[in-house]
């Protein structure tokens, strides 16, 4: 499915990511874990195309996809979400989950080399039956993504994102990302700043998207969630691969136990914990 | 052209130089600690102007005593600016104090002009006036002066930036504003601190070049602000010496441009090596760093808030007594709306570009000019039907538009309205250029008026009815674009582009889409304008207008459309009706936009 092989990227004299390989195949989850500063978000962005990998290269169902725009990386099924959250702010929640679905718009984005998006603006315009009943299928697919969320989201549909609480702007950012159908799933941890609670939420929702079948890369910090879900783990430090390989075997590798003990000031939990609750 | 010319050439062109370098280091300070164009800074240059114009031939002070006069004045106007009407913006969102500083322009120009008449003033240099000839040139006292003032600037901020406490606060500051509170820096006193150097400075060129050209006018102001910001992002943004080399490298351009094309090309080099600089080196030239610095203007432009829901039979209400309008039988009044009508249009194609889009455009006039020469043109050289010509103006319009824009498409921020004031800007001058096609100066005449049908609507009532069906018609075209996937997606683009391309979304391709709809609007608009006025020339559609249309989208709320009618009306009606008010009318648009700014930035009715 994914294959990332020798990715690099420098940002002046530091080597953010350095060399990282990485084999995702279809139905798996596999996580990426290490201490902040790690380069777990910049190896996101280099697959997701919102930066280019000085080295290296990065392939999609073996299509060689290395510095692809991310739009176009969309179109072919590739969806993630953002560390810090990006909801579109003066956006309902409907039409945020909405925009997720754009690239399955067929009826209103017709592919008319050189005049597309002329015919586009027209059929917005004009809205044959075709594009209405596009919109219908599309705006019944969202409620039903959205009903994943429980009574999280569904009563709160046509409110603007901004009003929402932060764990629920989360939510909807994971809601926006599965309306792109997406053929592989990129979740920068899905669960910051929840409590213990929400984070049990979404641990169940991805552990049901991966019983689907859905493919899952996840960054998260918090162990439990990564141990449980995980067909594998790659442990990041200072830009390299230091650890991969089964939750089991990675969780009494030395070298990653010695990078969580020398940052255990900044990267969440330590191994000690990491060995309770698996 | 001999050595002697080209030495002439090259004085005069460090000379401007030098004057844009006291405009530009002064913006750079204020972009490099409160983030912001400053677009008053030109009004601060005037009367700067106008002080040393009191001084010298009301007082006759000398010299050495008028300087350190225009130096305070100017400093003072500019902590009031600061004090007044930026330090309570500090928490609104980001185009906020740009608008403001835009305010404060629109008020200042006009109080210039009350307090001094429009009227050009002679500003003679009081040195002697001794010619030095060098190799096969010359140079004067003048000319020396300035140059020295110049350096003198140069050298003494170089050592206030690195010498002085406050010029390490000020540093700090630009670098980063909160650590440096936090290192117990007082940042309300470095604001006030460099928008009175930059003031001061900005009053001095001012002064200057007054005595220069020996001409001062309250409507020199707009150019100066703008050559400062060409300068300022030649050397980028809120550098200091990049923004000095840039400033020489301006004047020396302008000067050698002047020499080989002639005079009326002199602007177009600035706007056209202006949008070079912002695709090529968004950093200006003297930046190592290729990528963009972290981007300050990003997020959202628009007030968050819900549009006010209007009802729709109270929408079709209004419509319908907008029909009787004529019947009050006062040609006057019917004018008048049919007049802010057609701002309607500008207005509506606004703020989709505006607040749908949030690429926060400054030179939307440039697209009436567009459209009103396509259509002159097609109906005088092409004998094509009136309605016809208006309906591929607007078609023509979206083209060139789209095209013109293009490249602001991959920019952000105040990027944005830069580019696209140079590019309103560019417009301009190239109708005024382009003598084989638009006549150049003279402009055309004898536009033939609105028909329908082929019936020329001569008296005012049908032509006012022609444009309400205009303005209708388009307005709801505009409604049920918004109401498709494209409405939520371009409203993706503004919130978070970087979301927005996440999922799929081509920004140049959606931004193109708005501008090719928005486009046609504004160049129907300036197309039906031309037909009414019958004579259009380069300056009909000025930036004036550019800034008059987002202030009316601003306070209908930005993207919604029944509100960039409404504030037509409000805006352009109003001041009409009381006629008395006719001569305050630029002060009562810049009042207007400053309250609007503090007080109800989501506009009368709701951004959308």
């Amino acid at each position: 499915m994914l294959r990332v092989q020798g990715v690099s990227r420098r940002f002046g004299g530091l080597l953010a990511v350095n060399g990282i390989d990485l084999e995702l195949r279809a139905g798996e989850l596999v996580s990426i874990i290490g201490p902040n500063g790690a380069g777990k978000t910049t190896l996101f962005n280099l697959i997701s195309g919102h930066d280019r990998p000085d080295g290296g290269r990065v392939t999609l169902e073996g299509r060689d996809v290395t510095g692809f725009s991310p739009e176009r990386l969309a179109g072919l099924g590739l969806a993630r979400t953002f560390q810090h959250g990006r909801v579109f702010a003066n956006l309902s929640v409907m039409d945020n989950v909405l925009i997720g679905g754009h690239t399955h718009l067929k009826a209103a984005r017709p592919a008319l080399p050189g005049i597309g998006a002329l015919a586009e603006l027209l059929l917005a315009l004009v809205r044959p039956r075709s594009v209405r009943a596009e919109e219908a299928a599309l705006r019944a697919e969202v409620t039903g993504i959205l009903g994943l969320f429980g009574d999280r989201l569904v009563p709160r549909i046509d409110h603007p994102a901004h009003s929402l609480s932060y764990a629920n702007r989360r939510r909807v950012e994971i809601a926006r990302a599965l309306a792109l159908r997406p053929r592989l799933l990129l979740l920068d941890e899905p669960t910051a700043g929840m409590n213990e609670t929400e984070t049990m939420e979404i641990q169940q929702i991805v552990g049901e998207l991966k019983a689907q079948g859905h493919t899952i890369l996840l960054i998260e910090h918090k162990l439990g969630m990564v141990m449980r879900l995980s067909d594998r783990v790659l442990v990041m430090d200072g830009g390299r691969a230091i650890a991969e390989g089964p939750p089991e075997r990675v969780r009494h590798d030395p070298a990653v136990i010695e990078a969580y003990l020398g940052n255990s000031a900044t990267g969440g939990e330590t191994p000690a914990e990491m060995a309770a609750v698996a | 052209m001999n050595w002697g010319t080209w030495l002439d050439y090259t004085v005069n062109g460090l000379v401007i130089g030098n004057i844009y370098a006291l405009l530009a280091v002064g913006l750079a300070l204020i972009f490099g600690v409160a983030n912001l164009i400053n677009f008053a800074h030109g009004s601060i240059y005037t009367v700067g102007a106008y002080v040393g114009w009191v001084c010298i031939t009301h007082l006759h002070l000398p010299l050495l005593l008028t300087v350190p006069l225009v130096l305070l004045a100017s400093a003072v106007l500019g902590v009031a600016i600061e004090r007044l009407a930026l330090r309570p913006l500090h928490n609104a969102s980001r185009i906020a104090p740009l608008l403001a500083t835009i305010g404060i322009s629109l008020v200042l120009d006009q109080v210039t002009q009350l307090v001094f008449t429009p009227n050009p003033r002679a500003l003679p240099s009081p040195l002697p006036d001794w010619r030095f000839q060098i190799g096969g040139g010359s140079i004067g006292t003048l000319d020396v002066l300035i140059l020295a003032v110049g350096l003198g600037t140069a050298g003494v901020l170089y050592a206030f930036l690195r010498f002085t406490k406050l010029g390490w606060a000020v540093r700090a500051t630009a670098q980063d504003m909160d650590a440096a509170k936090q290192m117990g820096v007082d940042t309300n006193r470095v604001n006030m601190s460099v928008f009175a150097i930059a003031s001061a400075l900005g009053g001095l060129s001012g002064m200057l070049v007054g005595m220069y050209y020996n001409n001062i006018d309250p409507g020199m102001s707009f150019d100066a602000t703008l050559k400062g910001v060409v300068a300022q992002i030649i050397g980028g943004m809120g550098n200091v010496p990049g923004a000095i080399a840039g400033s020489l490298l301006l004047g020396l351009i302008e000067s050698y441009g002047i020499a080989l094309f002639g005079t009326s090309y002199r602007n177009l080099f600035a706007f056209v090596l202006l949008i070079l600089i912002l695709i090529v080196r968004p950093n200006g030239l003297f930046s190592s760093a290729k990528e963009t610095p972290p981007e300050p203007m990003t997020g959202s432009f628009v007030a968050r808030g819900k549009p006010l829901a209007i009802p729709r039979p109270v929408l079709v209400a209004v419509a319908v007594l907008a029909v009787f309008v004529p019947f009050v039988d006062s040609d006057y009044v019917v004018q008048t709306a049919t007049n802010a009508l057609l701002y309607g249009l500008l207005a509506l194609s606004l703020t989709l570009v505006a607040g749908t889009v949030g690429m926060v455009s400054l030179g939307h006039a440039g697209l009436l000019a567009i459209g009103a020469y396509a259509s002159s043109l097609m109906a005088i050289e092409l004998g094509l039907p009136v309605t016809l010509s208006i309906a591929l103006a607007g078609v023509v319009t979206a083209v060139i538009g789209t095209l013109l824009v293009f490249p602001a498409f991959r920019m952000r921020g105040h990027y944005v309205s830069i580019a696209t004031l140079a590019i309103g800007q560019i417009v301009a001058l190239v109708i005024l250029n382009w003598n084989s096609l638009t006549r150049g100066p003279i402009g055309i005449s004898g536009i033939p008026p609105l028909s329908f049908a082929g019936i020329p609507l001569y008296d005012a009532p049908q032509a006012y009815w022609f444009v309400l069906v205009v303005v209708v018609a388009l307005a709801l075209l505009q409604a049920r674009v918004l109401s498709s996937h494209l409405g939520r997606t371009w409203r993706a683009l503004r919130d978070d582009d970087v979301a927005a391309r996440a999922h799929g979304i081509a920004t140049d391709r959606y931004k193109a889409m708005a501008f090719a709809f928005g486009g046609f609007g504004a160049g129907v608009g300036g197309a039906v304008t031309a037909h009414l006025y019958s004579y259009i020339n380069h300056e009909t559609f000025n930036a004036q207008i550019s800034v008059l249309a987002l202030t009316i989208a601003i306070l209908g709320g930005l993207g919604n459309i029944t509100g960039a009618l409404l504030g037509s009306v409000l805006l352009v009606g109003l001041p009409e009706v009381f006629r008395g008010l006719a001569e305050y009318r630029m002060l009562i648009y810049g009042v207007v936009l400053l309250l609007l700014i503090r007080v109800r930035p989501q506009g009368l009715l709701g951004t959308a």
